[in-house]
């Protein structure tokens, strides 16, 4: 089948590539923009590793068409940072030792962003809800917890 | 001598005895001699045995030390996860 | 030269949190893990799996495959040979069915193509003509002397006469007189149990990237252990072991589910036939098929207790399926299963059968979680009838120091006091519960091992330092590794880094499983450390002109030492390194060891439950784990490891299960219909660490990644009936089932 033109934004760069119209956003931003930030655990929705934020809303880029992102705005794990400076979020869970693989970090990360975006101060229930999309089979969860905890205040009082 | 305590499916092959004295100063020849005497243990030796000796569980290493007073005892080979 | 004795307090850097080597790359997206590796004409490899639990293949057809334009090679088993080592067989036709289908998922044939869809395409294109034989996946079924055959004449010389054809091996451990013990109790409780078979989870797939050419291999990928990997390929490929150089990418997870190969024999099968490098990614229907479960197990237990508490006699019987191929995981939980008592008559029973499931792969613990939940269990039943408090109750009978164990040698130091006294003393214990709560307890065992293990450490000559090891770092290892070569050497953390390194850099490591790394590799590193202070000593101990013993090593720097050393100003180890070129040369030091003497590990669990009347759903509303990690090198990573395997094992408790059809295929292969915990079904989990100092290490450090799944099954199920008044006897324990339990009582 014929492939597709895409032009879109991947974390405030403007990117064009083309891809079979069936290719996921995942398969086309880590085979096509080589952005292997984002992760396949499952490819049907139910991990979160994959997790990126398109037009503002976390998405599972395994579940949406490269094709999708044609005119979008993607953000990826890779988008976090600012030069070499790390994200608060980033450097937190550096600090507090937030993950032990790693493989589910990128997508965590990700979505505690947009949550911290829109609730600068969330309780800790908020925080497991909103991340509840995103498995983690090491941690346990406690220190992915704590360390959202810990960055939304150092957040708050930046 | 060593007095070495088997497992308890493995005294069918070993006289039907909880504990076997072998001649040994160390792990190879511990499993030597029990293979020698007993060769019923030895496809079990094959396939892998672990020693616990006063306490510490020791998988392969032929050259440990065991002494007359040493409380030996054969385990499975383990493994983790 | 001689090494002061480490002692609890004198550590300046082991016992910090410092920020792990690799957390930037792993939290900016950067670090590679198995899937993200590609190379220039690099094709895709898509396995066609059977879709029959049990069945014949009569012929497999890839004509019509082999000629869908992209297409490169296909594979089947006719392009292996046939190992004559047993147990590597075994791994070769778990990747690869030979003459029949074994469980629904066994790998039929393999493709190789330009791109996904084409290989896709391609497996469609493939005709296998199956038999379909009868299939048996229960446990029990399994053991029975009709049942189908899994695979013929697979039983060792220690099964007992009589048995089902499917029982491979039998094993018995334990001591003392049952008889007279069970005659001494006022009360004997005999319970039967079942568990069902459970997934390690991993959120990374299998990957890997293989390029052969001729005789001559590349591998990269995703496992606990590039040398085993190494081993089981150069032997199922025939190919010398010095030509295939294996690299561990970074590993997404893998709890003992990565100690042994799937896809990367094909991998290498279908590169070499198709001359160009192939790539292979499972999907997760393919991991739950085809990878990792843990058996499944029937089990009785028989207990009995004196009114005041103490245990007179215990037996069991484990009954553990472990797929189809043979496995010895029952003789790890009828060692470990009274393991936390002190017990004068003890039994413990396993077999193992067949059945026509997926190789069991090991799981953090192996065998030990489901055989100690069964006695957790009973022992909490006890307490209830004789109206006991189950931690008095756990003192009372536990295994100490010179306790002979339950499978046969005597403890030398064990913490499991410790941990028991400090989970009685904790505000947890004593705290109240609120409506349909209940709390639960529950002891847990792991033996740790240590194992072989090579490292290379070199001083640079700007006083740096790099350490090279041979262990996937699977929680912070690199970490630990670096903190332990910082300590040793008396520099910073900082000026030390650690790789891993591929097959060809350093002699055989072992996996890294059994919770050895931070123990075995950390011996290693240390011993590789004075190595290199010993090097280090002797150059100043020329320039000073004086005996090497003459010269001590102190804080990162060489002192004189001793009566008749003379006085000389110390010499960092910067400013040896920086001439070492005019002292004799590059400086280093290297350990290679099959490393013993790793402790055992014990674990107390509280949990507390509230279970919902309407809906037989159980919420975990409180959560601490006491545990004896030895010295803990990197505190928040050894509490990682105490919250990571307690979720794993609260999961298994509460919801996570292979669910077979009567068609014998898996009907819940993915995570919507397996679920693992999410964020929203756990409170924190509270962490204690106890340092009990292993003494079969410099620091006292033991193994900690792996007692902490065993105790969460039986502290929730006594939870759940201590808040619901119910006693189930299986796991998961499902809202269904709890709801069923509770409508029944009532």
């Amino acid at each position: 089948m014929k492939k597709i033109h895409v032009s879109t934004t991947v974390n405030g760069d403007e990117i064009e590539f083309i891809c079979p119209p069936g290719e996921t956003l995942l398969d086309a931003l880590r085979d096509r923009v080589g952005l292997k930030g984002a992760k396949e655990g499952c490819g049907t929705g139910d991990c979160g590793a994959c997790t990126v934020e398109m037009n503002g809303e976390i998405v599972c880029s395994c579940l949406v068409l490269g094709a999708e992102a044609e005119g979008a705005k993607i953000k990826t794990v890779e988008g976090m940072t600012t030069g070499d400076r790390l994200h608060t979020l980033q450097q937190v869970f550096i600090d507090h030792a937030a993950l032990q693989c790693g493989i589910c970090t990128p997508g965590i990360l990700v979505a505690a962003e947009t949550l911290l975006e829109r609730n600068p101060d969330p309780s800790e229930t908020e925080i497991r809800y909103w991340l509840a999309g995103n498995l983690c089979r090491c941690t346990g969860y406690d220190k992915i917890i704590r360390a959202v905890q810990i960055a939304a205040a150092e957040m708050r009082g930046a | 001598m060593v007095a070495v305590t088997l497992w308890g499916s493995l005294r069918e092959f070993a006289d039907g005895q909880e504990v076997v004295e072998v001649e040994a100063s160390n792990f190879k020849q511990l499993l030597d001699e029990l293979g020698r005497l007993y060769p019923g243990l030895q496809p079990q030796i094959r396939r892998g045995v672990s020693l616990a000796i006063d306490g510490r569980v020791y998988r392969n290493s032929w050259f440990t030390e065991v002494r007359p007073d040493s409380e030996v005892v054969l385990m499975p080979y383990m493994k983790g996860g | 030269m001689n090494f002061p004795v480490k002692t609890k307090t004198d550590f300046k850097v082991v016992g910090t949190r410092v920020a792990r080597p690799d957390g930037v790359e792993k939290v900016t997206g950067r670090a590679l893990y198995g899937a993200d590796f590609s190379v220039p004409g690099m094709l895709t490899g898509r396995v066609l799996r059977s879709p029959h639990a049990h069945a014949r293949i009569k012929s497999i057809d890839t004509s019509a495959a082999e000629a869908l334009p992209g297409v490169k090679a296909v594979v089947t088993a006719a392009d292996f040979g046939v190992p004559e080592d047993m147990s590597l067989r075994d791994v070769q036709d778990n990747c690869m069915a030979r003459d029949k289908a074994l469980y629904d998922g066994h790998a039929i044939a393999a493709v190789a193509a330009t791109d996904a869809e084409t290989a896709r395409a391609a497996l469609k294109l493939i005709k296998v003509d199956y038999e379909v034989l009868p299939h048996v996946t229960d446990v029990d079924a399994a053991m029975a002397a009709d049942a189908p055959v899994v695979q013929q004449d697979r039983a060792d010389e220690s099964v007992p006469e009589g048995s089902g054809p499917n029982v491979t091996n039998f094993f018995e451990f334990g001591h003392g007189d049952l008889d007279a013990g069970f005659a001494r109790a006022d009360l004997i409780l005999e319970r039967s149990f079942r568990t069902e078979a459970t997934h390690q989870g991993y959120i990374e797939p299998h990957a890997c990237l293989a390029n052969m050419s001729a005789d001559r291999g590349e591998l990269w990928c995703c496992t606990q252990g590039q040398f085993l990997v190494r081993e089981l390929c150069a032997g199922i490929m025939q190919m010398d072991a010095s030509q295939l150089r294996v690299t561990a990418s970074e590993i997404g997870g893998g709890f003992g589910g990565k100690t042994t190969v799937f896809i990367e024999p094909v991998a290498l099968a279908l590169s070499r036939k198709s001359g160009r490098p192939v790539k292979m990614v499972m999907t997760r229907d393919e991991i739950f098929r085809a990878t990792g479960p843990t058996i499944s197990s029937s089990m009785d237990i028989k207990i009995g207790m004196t009114k005041d508490g103490r245990i007179t006699a215990a037996a069991a019987k484990l009954r553990y399926q472990g797929g189809a191929f043979p496995c010895e995981t029952v003789s790890f939980g009828a060692q470990a299963a009274f393991a936390a008592y002190d017990l004068e008559a003890v039994r413990s029973l396993g077999w193992n059968t067949l059945a026509n499931r997926p190789k069991q792969a090991a799981y953090r613990a192996p065998g030990a979680p489901v055989s100690i939940y069964a006695v957790e269990s009973v022992v909490d039943e006890l307490c209830q009838e004789l109206k006991l408090d189950p931690l008095e109750v756990r003192l009372l009978n536990a295994a100490r120091d010179g306790t002979k164990a339950s499978y046969g040698p005597t403890f030398d130091q064990i913490g499991l006091v410790a941990t028991l006294e400090a989970a009685k003393a904790h505000p947890h214990y004593a705290a109240p519960l609120g409506k349909n709560q209940g709390r639960g307890l529950s002891c847990g065992f792991w033996f740790n091992f240590g194992g072989n293990t090579c490292v290379s450490l070199n001083i640079n000559n700007d006083g740096t330092v790099g350490v090279t090891e041979g262990n996937p770092d699977i929680g912070g290892s690199r970490a630990s590794i670096t903190m332990m070569a910082a300590e040793e050497l008396g520099i910073p953390y900082e000026k030390v880094r650690t790789v891993i390194t591929d097959t060809n850099s350093l002699g055989h490591n072992d996996v890294t499983d059994g919770s050895r790394v931070t123990f075995a590799v950390g011996l290693a590193t240390i011993k590789a450390a004075r190595a290199a202070i010993e090097v280090m000593c002797a150059r100043v101990a020329k320039i000073w002109g004086i005996d090497e013993d003459a010269v001590a090593w102190e804080d990162g720097y060489a002192k004189p030492s001793g009566p008749n050393a003379g006085n000389f100003d110390p010499m960092s180890l910067a400013e040896i390194a920086a001439i070492a070129s005019e002292t004799g040369g590059p400086i280093a030091g290297h350990h290679e060891v099959n490393a013993e003497g790793a402790g055992v590990s014990f674990g107390v669990h509280l949990a507390d439950v509230e279970v919902d009347p309407e809906t037989g759903a159980t919420k975990v509303v409180r959560y601490t784990v006491f545990q004896d990690a030895g010295k803990a090198v990197h505190p928040d990573y050894v509490e990682g490891q105490m919250q990571g395997g307690s979720v794993q094992g609260i999961g298994w408790a509460l919801n996570e299960e292979y669910i077979y059809g009567e068609d014998g295929r898996l009907q819940n292969a993915g995570f919507l219909d397996y679920r693992i915990p999410v964020a929203s079904d756990l409170p924190m989990i509270d962490t204690v660490i106890l340092e009990i100092p292993n003494p079969g290490h410099p620091y006292g450090v033991r193994g900690v990644g792996e007692t902490s799944i065993v105790p969460p099954l039986a502290a929730l199920s006594n939870a759940v009936s201590r808040a619901a008044g119910i006693r189930l006897h299986e796991l998961p324990m499902s809202p269904p089932k709890i709801l069923k339990a509770m409508m029944s009582k009532d």
